[in-house]
């Protein structure tokens, strides 16, 4: 009964398009990175805490790759210069790690970042509003809005992070070097460093979408009457 | 059964809003056929209920009471794929605000719902320019929102509306924003979309302006109608219109 009593379109067009809503990846990413280019400074301001948090996260663990790096040379002159840094080595050690105050640290500033890009999402996505009332006038199911939204914020968050990662790697190699001079950029396994980056970029990634969500879902389940009256 | 086929059909459609503690009715119990091919004007004074019941029939709200039937189908019974499916395929909308989206060029704007249709990209901007070229803005397709005047801004919106051939265009005060005489050539442009595309059209208005093109103008007052007229009542009683709609 119910099949029947749906709306059905004239026959010729049913021909030509199937009945169903869509919205192809490639077009989501076209309109997500669209989006991010017309709100460049403002992407900007949601991505800065990201890149902020994330290039401290990347400047710790790679600063611990050089510390690794010139423990491996064996030389007690840099073992010594590694101590005096406040690095806590006993005489066995042959690795340094992170102290777990700096771990600490690095948690709550990923922690702060997170609601940072809540906070800056939500404002993003209130602004919004119209236009996703708007999109569901026109047919976008809940989850292409939401599709959007979580695409944005993995492009932001790639970027944001990757450049974070490779400002934190690289302000980390350089202070060393200033510090313990050329050694410190060449002993570390580049492997490591890479991996760090890596790591860094990731952790970011993961945040950004992390922090998008709760905003993300906000938004694509509202009605369309709801989102259009919303002033701003 | 009547011979004409009902496209809309609202029956004892009642709505409340809860304010606080206090409740709005913003519409007392409303029925309405409405024939496919027709241009319907929905009249009546602000807060008379006009874009509640506009937002009743474009399935965008849901009736507290009473059902809405679109093509004979109670959308109430719709699930989110198929009431998507309604707005993107059956019904264009049109807005006193045009909400154009912000981001995307006209053309964009134009190409979305085809888009969500699934259109081929090629095939959807080639549509999207002709509709374009219909509402006169073929030259403006790469411009932004705002760089469109309000007029062009709902020209678009209804070359928007018209992207995947509805059935029936909703307009909600479409010449609300806009000046006397842009007004005018969108009235205009929605009449002959009415005769030379059949398109049933549904507009709530109270710009006295459209009576001149509605096959049949329905007066609401506080969330009832008042009287439905059709387009010979029209012209008898046209000497009285003014004053009614000034009342
Ligand atoms: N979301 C809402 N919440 C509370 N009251 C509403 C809401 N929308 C409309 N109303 C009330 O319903 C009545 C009809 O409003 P509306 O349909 O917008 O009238 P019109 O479009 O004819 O100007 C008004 O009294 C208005 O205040
Ligand atoms: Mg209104």
């Amino acid at each position: 009964m119910k099949a029947t009593a749906k709306p059905t379109p004239p026959a010729t067009e049913s021909l030509q398009i199937h009945r169903q809503v869509v919205l192809p990846w490639g077009k989501s990413i076209a309109i997500a990175f669209n989006s991010i280019r017309v709100r460049f400074f403002r992407s900007l301001i949601t991505t800065m805490s990201l890149v902020l948090a994330v290039s401290f996260l990347s400047f710790v663990s790679v600063n611990t790759n050089v510390a690794n790096g010139l423990l491996s040379t064996g030389d007690p002159a840099l073992r010594q210069a590694l101590i005096r840094s406040g690095y806590d080595l006993q005489p066995e050690d042959t690795r340094a790690d992170s102290s777990p105050k700096q771990r600490w640290i690095v948690i709550l500033s990923l922690l702060v970042c997170v609601v940072g890009i809540v906070n800056a999402q939500l404002m993003a996505v209130t602004e919004r509003f119209r236009e996703i009332g708007t999109m569901k006038c026109l047919g976008a199911l809940d989850r292409f809005v939401l599709r959007l939204f979580l695409l944005e914020a993995s492009m932001q968050g790639l970027v944001g992070a990757g450049l974070g990662a490779l400002a934190g790697a690289l302000f980390a190699l350089l202070s060393n070097a200033a510090r313990f001079g050329t050694q410190a950029v060449t002993t570390p396994v580049p492997g490591d460093i890479l991996l760090s980056v890596a790591i860094a970029t990731g952790v970011g990634c993961l945040l950004s979408v992390l922090g998008v969500l709760y905003p993300a879902f906000v938004a694509a389940r509202m009605q369309p009457v709801e989102a259009m009256r919303a002033e701003h | 059964m009547a011979s004409v086929k009902n496209i809309v059909r609202v029956a004892n459609v009642t709505k409340t809003f809860q304010l606080g503690k206090i409740d709005v009715q913003a519409l007392k119990g409303v029925d309405l056929e409405i024939a496919a091919g027709q241009y319907v004007s929905i009249m009546g004074p602000s807060g008379s209920g006009k874009s509640t019941l506009f937002n009743m029939i474009g399935g965008l709200d849901k009736p507290s009471t009473g059902k809405v039937f679109i093509d004979e189908v109670d959308i109430s019974q719709l699930d989110a794929y198929e009431l998507a499916w309604l707005r993107c395929r059956k019904i264009g909308y049109i807005f006193q605000t045009f909400n154009i989206i912000q981001v995307m060029t006209a053309l964009e704007n134009v190409t979305l719902p085809m888009t969500f249709a699934g259109v081929r990209n090629e095939t959807a901007v080639e549509k999207g320019m002709e509709l374009l070229q219909l509402v006169g803005l073929a030259d403006r397709f790469q411009h932004k929102p705002f760089e469109l005047s309000g007029g062009q801004q709902q020209r678009v919106a209804i070359a928007r509306a018209l992207a995947n051939d509805p059935a029936i265009i909703l307009a909600d005060e479409p010449t609300g924003n806009l000046d006397l005489s842009t007004g005018e050539e969108i009235i205009t442009l929605l009449k002959n979309l009415s005769k030379e595309r059949g398109v049933t059209i549904i507009s709530a208005t109270h710009d006295i302006k459209m009576l001149n093109v509605s096959d049949q103008v329905v007066w609401i007052r506080d969330g009832r109608i008042d009287k439905i007229e059709s387009r010979e009542e029209l012209t008898i009683s046209v000497g009285r219109i003014d004053a009614r709609a000034e009342a």
